[in-house]
């Protein structure tokens, strides 16, 4: 037997993906949409083991503007999925019903599950789930998903609704003007909307929006597309508004009109009140920011210094012992040399030293998921909004960036919540500028040569220097490459919930799974790449002494190329290069380079650098590429090798100009 | 008047919404269609965006977005939660 494909489609907010996780449990897989960066949860349902459901994005509307809406409304097209169980928050249900009018458009046979109906009864509110049942002629079943209510009516409602297809009525909140051109432009493109697969009413009702997306998808002709303008043109003049307001407002009175017979609300519920009194301390006029900060700086505590800094340190010393094992294990064995040192040296510590980030990764998108399903990162983005506006992004940006100064990885891991596809690009390009605690070793190796007594402003100034690159970029993007219309913030503030505790494991089930995969694929190529420049020479002899390594010898070509940034030393550029795959690395390399342990580091340093040069490569060390593990994050989320190349690119030569204009401009004056 | 222009603690019914693209279409798909009661509950700490009930829910949107929305204030909008009813 085939497998039916099972669409779950509805607002952001209305419990979806706690629907979803109860409906299919562990049985899921995350990837993307295909050619965007559009989040694509598939799942088997467990009571129903012949049905795939698909997670569509949360979304309000199926307009043409927004990539989460396309993708849905041609994921319901396309794919043709034989039932959409759309889910409707029943606390908040006339905005809800927007999209399920929608939806209603594409024709395909569908389920209400009117999800938060607990809330609404212990309120003292109710909904006539059988009356609006009617009205919309679409069967509607309650549920609660938080407290697993209503969810074997609902299986069982799929389960019927698989074996009989209801047909979808046409939904008829079209009256006078709007009906009439609706009627005359499904007549104009009947044969079209046939030939490619369109459902007519979609297609003319979007044809009556304005929609550029739907009007190139019909291939209709130039008269026909004259006429139809025609025709929406006497409708606006008619009804002395335009076309996109003529049917939302429609749409929304139709919905008034049911809601007004089968909707009693008398009072917010409990969770709204709740909420509001929440609100008056977390995005208080004074107090907002301060809490904001507090509570960041307390997630941060407990990754870096609790919790994930010891778990790290534990895995640390497991990886340790167990490449100590396993190198006994291949003396004993007596394999030659060289693939001792690539198992060893290679593998073991490339992978193991990104394997070691594991545990922060998990801690932190513990906090996120909590931060995100409580409803508090709405609250973020409402009281951060305005620091990141001027350079062209949102508040809720904000995270994403803020996490940076911990660990790239996970913060651009984190940029999958950000709504517009431009601003999770900008993000991710930017916050690698925000420099990461891998850095550390390097700032305090620079400053314990060089500026002992300096090491406080040195510090500040490097990071400041991160933040203020990261402002000239977000002005150049937004000027340049992210022209162009800025996707509109215009964000629901969702009541407060306690998350639920599956969504919150699954979701750092995911990232850990997601972030190993990559610990074996990509660093794990990486790491054996690097290990490889770093062993042999160009004749391919495997050698005891890096300096005469293929990595050195490009180091050395490098060290040219670096030079007007005064660290004209192949060693530097060696080290700069294996920082590519772990920040801290730059230490390790220029101590073996220098031939000395890390205190002799200290005396080494001044053969290499001058105090000005050694800030210029503090600089460029702040704002190069980051390390493979974050430039893997990089290219899974944006989806591309291009773009992620790009990024790096961009990265590395605003280092490069950075450091040019410290060292040129320091020379005149030092 | 204009939404961007009210203060908080009050509200007002829609009477029209201007702008283009989409950013209006977005304004008209959260609900904010002509006739609609809305209410602006707090300003952000920096001084935008704003907070708006509406069809018993909470909307957040940037000041210079909302001064694209026409409201008339009517008597009885001033007492209005905009959060029931």
């Amino acid at each position: 037997m085939t497998q039916a494909l099972l669409a779950l489609a509805g607002n952001q907010n209305s419990g979806k993906t706690t629907l979803f996780n109860v409906l299919t449990g562990s049985n899921q897989h995350v990837g993307n949409f295909p050619g965007v960066t559009v989040e694509k949860k598939v799942g088997q349902i467990k009571a129903l083991k012949e049905a795939a459901l698909v997670d569509l994005p949360g979304i309000y509307s199926l307009s043409p503007y927004t990539n989460e809406e396309i993708v849905t409304r041609d994921f319901i097209l396309k794919e043709h999925p034989q039932l959409i169980i759309n889910i409707v928050d029943a606390t908040n249900i006339e905005r809800n019903l927007y999209l399920t009018l929608q939806l209603m458009e594409l024709q395909v046979p569908m389920i209400i599950a009117l999800n938060m109906m607990d809330e609404v009864i212990q309120s003292g509110n109710s909904i006539d789930t059988e009356r609006l049942s009617k009205e919309l002629g679409i069967e509607i079943i309650p549920i609660s998903a938080a407290h697993k209510q209503g969810i074997n009516e609902l299986i069982r409602a799929i389960k019927k609704m698989l074996k009989q297809p209801q047909a979808i009525p046409k939904p008829d909140f079209c009256t006078g003007e709007v009906h009439r051109a609706l009627h005359a432009i499904a007549h104009i493109i009947e044969d079209h909307a046939k030939q490619n697969e369109y459902p007519l009413r979609f297609a003319a009702t979007k044809l009556v929006e304005g929609d550029q997306v739907m009007q190139e998808a019909l291939q209709l002709h130039e008269d026909d597309i004259h006429i139809i303008e025609e025709i929406v043109r006497s409708m606006e003049h008619a009804l002395s508004t335009d076309r996109e307001a003529a049917l939302a407002d429609m749409r929304y009175s139709y919905i008034e009109a049911i809601c007004n017979d089968s909707v009693c609300r008398l009072q917010e519920t409990y969770s709204q009140q709740r909420s509001e009194k929440i609100d008056r301390w977390l995005t208080h006029k004074y107090l907002g920011i301060p809490i904001f900060i507090g509570i960041m700086l307390t997630i941060f505590y407990i990754t870096f210094s609790v919790v994930g800094g010891v778990l790290q340190e534990w895995l640390e010393i497991g990886i340790e012992a167990f490449s100590e094992q396993f190198s006994l294990l291949l003396s004993n064995m007596h394999v030659s040399t060289w693939l001792h040192e690539l198992l060893i040296n290679g593998v073991c510590s490339g992978v193991g030293s990104v394997l070691s980030f594991l545990p922060i990764i998990v801690i932190l998108f513990f906090f996120l998921s909590l931060l995100e399903d409580s409803g508090y990162m709405a609250r973020v983005a409402f009281v951060m909004d305005r620091s990141l506006r001027k350079i062209g992004l949102s508040g809720r940006s904000f995270v994403p960036m803020l996490i940076g100064f911990g660990c790239s990885v996970p913060a651009i891991m984190a940029t999958r919540t950000l709504s517009s596809e431009r601003d999770r690009k900008m993000t991710i390009l930017l916050t690698p500028f925000m420099s990461c605690s891998a850095k550390l070793p390097i700032y305090g190796m620079i400053t314990a040569a060089f500026f002992p007594s300096h090491t406080a402003i040195i510090l500040v100034s490097v990071y400041l220097l991160g933040i203020l690159v990261a402002i000239i970029s977000g002005f150049l993007l937004k000027k340049t490459v992210f022209q162009g219309e800025c996707v509109p913030f215009v964000m629901e503030l969702p009541a407060y919930r306690i998350p639920a505790a599956k969504s919150v494991i699954l979701h750092m089930w995911d990232k850990a799974k997601d972030f190993l995969h990559r610990a074996f694929t990509v660093i794990f190529a990486a790491s054996i790449l690097i290990w490889f420049l770093q062993s042999f020479d160009w004749q391919l002899h495997y050698l005891n002494d890096s300096s005469q390594s293929i990595l050195a010898s490009i180091g050395s070509m490098l060290a040219q190329i670096l030079a007007p940034l005064g660290f004209n030393d192949w060693r530097a550029a060696t080290a700069l290069i294996s920082g590519i795959t772990a920040k801290e690395s730059v230490v390790s390399t220029l101590s073996v380079l220098t031939q000395g342990n890390d205190a002799m580091l200290t005396q080494a340093l001044p053969q290499i650098f001058t105090p000005l040069s050694a800030y210029s490569f503090l600089a460029f060390t702040v704002l190069y590429m980051p390390c493979i593990a974050a430039f893997a994050a990089t290219k899974r989320e944006l989806c591309s090798w291009r773009e992620a190349l790009l990024t790096a690119a961009y990265q590395t030569t605003a280092a490069y100009i950075v450091a040019l204009l410290i060292y040129q401009i320091g020379s005149l004056f030092l | 008047m204009t939404l961007d222009q009210i203060k908080p603690g009050n509200g007002g019914t829609i009477t029209a919404v201007r702008g283009e693209g989409a950013l209006r279409r977005r304004l008209l798909d959260m609900g904010l269609t002509p006739k609609t009661k809305v209410f602006v509950k707090k300003t952000a700490p920096m001084g935008d965006p704003i907070e708006l009930a509406l069809r018993g829910y909470m909307l957040s949107i940037r000041k210079d977005d909302a001064a694209n929305i026409e409201i008339e204030v009517t008597a009885d909008d001033t007492s209005a939660t905009g959060i029931s009813g």
